[in-house]
Order: C-alpha cells, then sequence, then structure tokens
C-alpha cells in the first residue's frame, strides 16, 4: 500500500463515519411519530418561556483563553517534529528544542502574573 | 487490516476486475471491518457503563431486558427510534442535523489508526498520533454548532463551557502525547507499539501517563470535569434541544470515547497489544489490547461515579495553573536526562530494537526522576488543601468563592 | 486529464475550498460564515494530503479547525448582536477591482517564474518524511535560527494578546 492508498483508506473512512449515525437517524425519521405544533417547536430552553435574544454577550474570559491555547497550538506543531526526530538528535539540536519551550513558557507565566488565566 | 486488503486486492485483480475498482472494493471492505468494530463495542458499553454506574452506587442495573440486562441497550434503541425527532423552529436546520453525525463521526475515525494486532489495523498512518489529536478537533467544533444552532442560551452557554474545557486540556494532553513520540522516535501508533517491546512507556514516564489520563478524562467530560452535562446549572448543556436519536448520538459518542481514549492510552502507554503469548495468535494479541484498554476504560467509569463536579473557575484554573505547566516541565525534565543518558552511552538511541537489559539503567534513572516529580507535587497538593480548608472556615472567603461560580 | 484517484480527490478538494469561500463571501451570519470557512480549510488540508505532506494536511485541521475556528466564535460571541449583518456592502467597485488585483498577482506568481525557478525539474524526487523536518528544524546549519524565531514571535503574540485583551480591565 502507498502512502497515496492509506488516505484514501482514510478518506472512504470519512466519507462513512457520518453515514453510520445517520443510519439510525434516517429509521427512525421513517418510524416516528410526527404531530408537530407550535408549543412543541418552541425554543425550549428551561421550561418557561424565552426572554429576549439567544446572542447574549460572553465574557471575555473565553477569548482569551482561546487566545492562548492557539499559541499553545502552534509550538505543538514545532514540537510534533522534534520529538521525533529526538532519538537522533545531537546536544544541540535537544537544547534548540529546549530553548524553544522555555521562552514559551516565559510566555505563560506573563499570563500567569497578568491574571489572564484567571476565570473572572 | 492492511494483509487482507492487500490480499483481497490481488484476488480481485486477478478476477479481471478494473484495478481501480479493485482498489476501492478493497478499502471499502477494510474500512466496514475497522468500523465494525467500535460500532459494535458501543452497543456493549452502553450496558457495561449503567451497569457499573449502578453497583458503585450500590443498585442493580439493567437486569429485566434479556440476560442480566444484556439487551437493554438494544430495548432503548427501539425506543429512540420510535420517539419524535423535534427540530425547534428558532433552530439552524442544516446546521441542528449535522452536529450529532460530525459529533459520532470524529470519534469512530480514530479507530482507523488503531492497530488491533502487529498485523491487523486500518492504517498506519505515518502521523498517527498527531491524526488523533486532529481529529478531535471536529468534535469541538461539532459541540459548538450544536450548541449554536439550537438558539437557546442554555445550549450556547454550555457549549462554550465544554469547547473552552475541551481546548484548554488539549495542551497538557498533547504534552504528554509528545513522550511517546519522543521514546519511539515516531508518530505511528504501529512504532509507538514495537517501541515498547523492551520496556512499556507507562514505567519509562508514568507521571505523562497521569497527565494523559486526567486530561483525556477532560476532554470526554467525564466527571470531575463534566460540564457537558451541568443539570443542576445549564439545564443539560448543549443538547437540550435534542431528542430522540440524535440525542442519543451525542450520548454513543461519549461512550464510545470514553472506551477508545482508554483503547489510545493502552497503545501509547501499555504496549498495546504486547503481552505473554502475543505473537502465538493475532487473536492473543487483540486480546491483550482489549484487555488493557478495558481496565483503563474501567477506571474511568469508576473515577466518572466517585468524584464530585468541579466549578468552571476551578477546572480552568486546575489545568492552565498546575496541569500545563506540570506537563512542560515533565517533557524537559524527561527529555533532558535521556538526552544526557544517550551522550553519555547509557541508553540506547533506538528504542525499537533495545532490550530489556539495554534498557534497565535508562528506566531506572527516569523512574526515580519521575518519582521525585510526583513525591514534589503530592506535597505541593498537600499544602494546597490545607489551606483550602483553613480559607474554608473564613465565611468571608467563602462567600467570596460563590461570587467566583457566576458566569 | 486523466482520471485517477487523485485528479477525483483534486476535484472533490476543490470543490471544499472553492464552495467554502463561496460560502463565507455569500452568508450574512457570521456563525456561519466561520464553518463556510472552515469546509474551505479543510479542502486546502485535502491539497496537502495529495501532495505527500500529511503532516501539514494534520496541521492545517489542527491549527484552524481545532483552534482558530474557535477564537473566531469566541471573539463573535463577545460582540452584541452584529452576528446577522443587516447593511449591503456598497463599496462594491473597488473591493472588486482589488480582488481582481490580487487574483492577477496571484496567477502570475503561479504561473510566470518570478519567484525563483518553478519547473518541473526543482522538485526533489523524494518525499520528506517529519523526521527530516524535525531534524532539518533543530540543525545549525538548517532551519535553528527561524525555529527559534518563531518561539519569539510566538511569545511575542501571546504576550502582546494578553496586553490588548485586559487593558480595560487591569
Amino acid at each position: 500500500m502507498n502512502v497515496l492508498n492509506e488516505w484514501a483508506f482514510v478518506g472512504l473512512f470519512a466519507v462513512l463515519a457520518p453515514v453510520f449515525p445517520a443510519l439510525p437517524i434516517v429509521i427512525a425519521w421513517l418510524f416516528r411519530p410526527r404531530k408537530p405544533n407550535v408549543l412543541k417547536s418552541s425554543t425550549y430552553e428551561c421550561g418557561v418561556e424565552t426572554i429576549g435574544d439567544t446572542w447574549v454577550q460572553f465574557r471575555v474570559q473565553y477569548y482569551i483563553y482561546g487566545l492562548i491555547f492557539l499559541v499553545f497550538d502552534v509550538e505543538m506543531v514545532f514540537l510534533f517534529p522534534w520529538a521525533v526526530a529526538y532519538n537522533e538528535m545531537s546536544l544541540f539540536g535537544f537544547v534548540a528544542g529546549f530553548l524553544f519551550i522555555f521562552l514559551l513558557t516565559d510566555a505563560l507565566f506573563y499570563a500567569w502574573k497578568k491574571n489572564a488565566l484567571d476565570w473572572k | 487490516m492492511e494483509e487482507l486488503c492487500t490480499g483481497l486486492c490481488s484476488v480481485l485483480a486477478e478476477s479481471g476486475a478494473d484495478a481501480g475498482l479493485a482498489l476501492f472494493l478493497s478499502l471499502l471492505v477494510g474500512v466496514l471491518l475497522v468500523s465494525g468494530v467500535p460500532l459494535i463495542t458501543v452497543i456493549l458499553l452502553i450496558w457495561i457503563e449503567r451497569k457499573v454506574a449502578a453497583r458503585i452506587q450500590d443498585r442493580i442495573g439493567p437486569n429485566r431486558v434479556g440476560p442480566v440486562g444484556l439487551l437493554q441497550t438494544i430495548a432503548d434503541m427501539i425506543k429512540l427510534l420510535s420517539k419524535e425527532d423535534i427540530t425547534p423552529t428558532a433552530a439552524d436546520r442544516v446546521l441542528y442535523n449535522a452536529a450529532p453525525l460530525v459529533s459520532f463521526a470524529s470519534v469512530v475515525l480514530i479507530w482507523a489508526v488503531i492497530p488491533f494486532t502487529p498485523f491487523h489495523y486500518g492504517v498506519d498512518l505515518e502521523i498517527g498520533a498527531l491524526y488523533f489529536v486532529a481529529i478531535a478537533s471536529f468534535g469541538t467544533l461539532a459541540i459548538m454548532a450544536a450548541g449554536w444552532a439550537s438558539n437557546n442560551k442554555y445550549a450556547l452557554l454550555g457549549a462554550f463551557r465544554v469547547v473552552a474545557l475541551l481546548v484548554s486540556y488539549e495542551v497538557p494532553l498533547v504534552f504528554a502525547l509528545l513522550l511517546p513520540v519522543m521514546l519511539a522516535g515516531s508518530m505511528s501508533l504501529l512504532d509507538i507499539v514495537n517501541a515498547q517491546t523492551g520496556m512499556w512507556f507507562i514505567v519509562l514516564s508514568p507521571l505523562a501517563f497521569v497527565i494523559f489520563y486526567i486530561s483525556s478524562q477532560a476532554e470526554t467530560g467525564r466527571a470531575p470535569f463534566d460540564l457537558i452535562e451541568a443539570e443542576s446549572e445549564l439545564v443539560a448543556g448543549f443538547n437540550i434541544e435534542y431528542s430522540g436519536m440524535k440525542f442519543g448520538m451525542f450520548f454513543a459518542a461519549e461512550f464510545l470515547h470514553v472506551f477508545t481514549n482508554g483503547i489510545i492510552m493502552a497503545i501509547l502507554f501499555f504496549g498495546g497489544w504486547l503481552g505473554p503469548l502475543y505473537y502465538e495468535s493475532p487473536l492473543i494479541a487483540f486480546a491483550w489490547l482489549g484487555a488493557k484498554g478495558g481496565l483503563i476504560y474501567l477506571t474511568t467509569l469508576w473515577l466518572r461515579n466517585t468524584v464530585p463536579r468541579l466549578r468552571i473557575d476551578q477546572i480552568m484554573a486546575f489545568n492552565w495553573k498546575f496541569l500545563v505547566p506540570l506537563s512542560i516541565a515533565n517533557l524537559i525534565a524527561v527529555s533532558f536526562a535521556l538526552k544526557l543518558l544517550q551522550e553519555l552511552g547509557w541508553a540506547p538511541r533506538d528504542l525499537l530494537s533495545a532490550s530489556f537489559g539495554e534498557l534497565l539503567p535508562t528506566t531506572v534513572i527516569l523512574l526515580i526522576i519521575n518519582g521525585a516529580m510526583i513525591l514534589y507535587l503530592l506535597g505541593v497538593l498537600r499544602e494546597r488543601g490545607r489551606e483550602a480548608r483553613r480559607e474554608s472556615h473564613d465565611p468571608r472567603a467563602a462567600i467570596a468563592n460563590v461570587g467566583a461560580a457566576a458566569d | 486529464m486523466e482520471l485517477n484517484a487523485i485528479s477525483i480527490g483534486f476535484v472533490v478538494f476543490s470543490i471544499f475550498t472553492l464552495g467554502g469561500g463561496f460560502g463565507v463571501v455569500t452568508t450574512r451570519n457570521l456563525f456561519q460564515g466561520t464553518i463556510w470557512l472552515m469546509v474551505s480549510l479543510f479542502g486546502v488540508a485535502g491539497y496537502f494530503i495529495l501532495l505527500s505532506a500529511p503532516f501539514l494536511a494534520a496541521v492545517q485541521i489542527l491549527v484552524y479547525i481545532g483552534a482558530i475556528a474557535i477564537l473566531i466564535i469566541f471573539a463573535v460571541m463577545l460582540t452584541r448582536s452584529v452576528a446577522r449583518i443587516k447593511e449591503r456592502y456598497i463599496r462594491i467597485l473597488p473591493s472588486f477591482i482589488a480582488s481582481l488585483a490580487l487574483f492577477l498577482i496571484l496567477l502570475l506568481g503561479v504561473t510566470i517564474p518570478i519567484f525563483g525557478a518553478h519547473s518541473p525539474e526543482s522538485i526533489p524526487e523524494y518525499v520528506a518524511s517529519t523526521r527530516n523536518l524535525g531534524t532539518a528544524l533543530v540543525d545549525e546549519n538548517g532551519f535553528v535560527v527561524p525555529f527559534l524565531l518563531a518561539s519569539v514571535l510566538l511569545t511575542a503574540a501571546m504576550i502582546g494578546a494578553i496586553f490588548i485583551a485586559r487593558d480595560e480591565n487591569a
């Protein structure tokens, strides 16, 4: 099997994977009762009538966590090849990777000291 | 099922079928065989989950349908199939219907790279470990879409909390995942298992396993991280508006995800199919993987039914101020020690061919380092616990804590 | 064009990429726009696989669908009900000229070898593995300086982001 055949397998898997859960839903669609009314199709929320717009303003902390996560996500992208090549690496290569991680740990501590990690 | 695929492919090609068609058919058979494993286990998993939860809570659990309630899941499925499927008029129909499918598919897709035995697996991707992390992104996005498409304040709030939780705990998860990748020198899950022939990675880096275990518990939204269904706070979480089979799919995805993570942990840290007599028969190898994964899965169920739910501010503080720094420190400490040993010539550079004896000095030193870190951490945690207990006796501090919990 | 697996894949992923892009510019809903953008970027990940660069494909999915999409949604939700844009965009002519110019520049850049040689011979025969990438990243004769600069850049990005996001509350 060459590399592209492997990915053809993954591709076919990806096409079929949503079909498996779709099958019971389609079967249910054939058998289920259908008696919608205005009240039943209204937004349930918590049982009482919905007040106001769903679009409430969310706190900024979600966004800050998202930003910190993005930085770490990009860092991981660099660290995966580093980890794969680790066993063949000289001490110099290790130190380069160490510096890379160390600099980003600095950023984490900056966030910590600025209370950006606190949920408020 | 690579062996089977190539075999089937050549048989089909010899029988005069078009080469492309033969390849397609063999791939299709492979996909159906591999995906059959999670699809069949999920039916059993729901029963196990309910039975274990019941036993822990001193109940009997399902025991009416079939022997020891084994057919309970089938009965539940028939019930879910006959339920009216309500789509709220305010919902975004396309995203609302697509979200449960993507959520389930993102878990099933992980099984494409899982090596069941040395010869039976879907594909052996060069980037297997990264594939596992990347596929999880779809699940996160599906939860977000479900919460938004429901057009419901509680669903959206629940989805936001869950997504914040999922992305946060992905950081320590990946830092812990880097260690097996580093030790094996490969991201292919097959290579990672083979590299553990000399020594399981749980012995070389136990702390990484603990971090991976905690973060994967969070990734599946299980207690103590079960913000995903904080009934007392958010009605039900991101899936309030879902009913019938679509609701069932979110749950099936969650149950399957927990078991899948157990199998992944068995592969990354417990040597996958490795065990006495695994080379005798693929069935024995498969049984070893199932036994190891199943045992880890049972401990996650135990944990889920034992510990109470944490508040979101506690969960986030635990992740960013404890787990992330710890996982980085663990990565640096282990990689530094191992590189030093390799430079001194005490540790082998290639674990794929290293024997138990060659690995012994490395193992002892890494174990001492890990043990020292774990002892230090336990000390820190005990100190923090004492502090927290002192604070909780102070009524002003207790009031401040209640305020922090509000959104 | 010969009809094989690669060309079928190319067509499928092009539909994803272009269709997603079309969805982004036509929808009036910011959340749906984000989802369309992810469909488009998923198609790009497919191109990377066709080009035998699965690592980049995984990175594309991990970073864009795993992080950027979530970040965009969090940012969108920070605002109050701009989700459904009501007013129409009026500066159509300047936008048209700008996008046409960009398209022409890209077309020229791809077809005419202005920025270095683009002849087929310049592409090496062997496909680099992730291990080669890792070794090259930390090799003193390789890319160790850009590697560490990337780290500095990420640190700066994080500090800057926290500084801006927390300015009012600090």
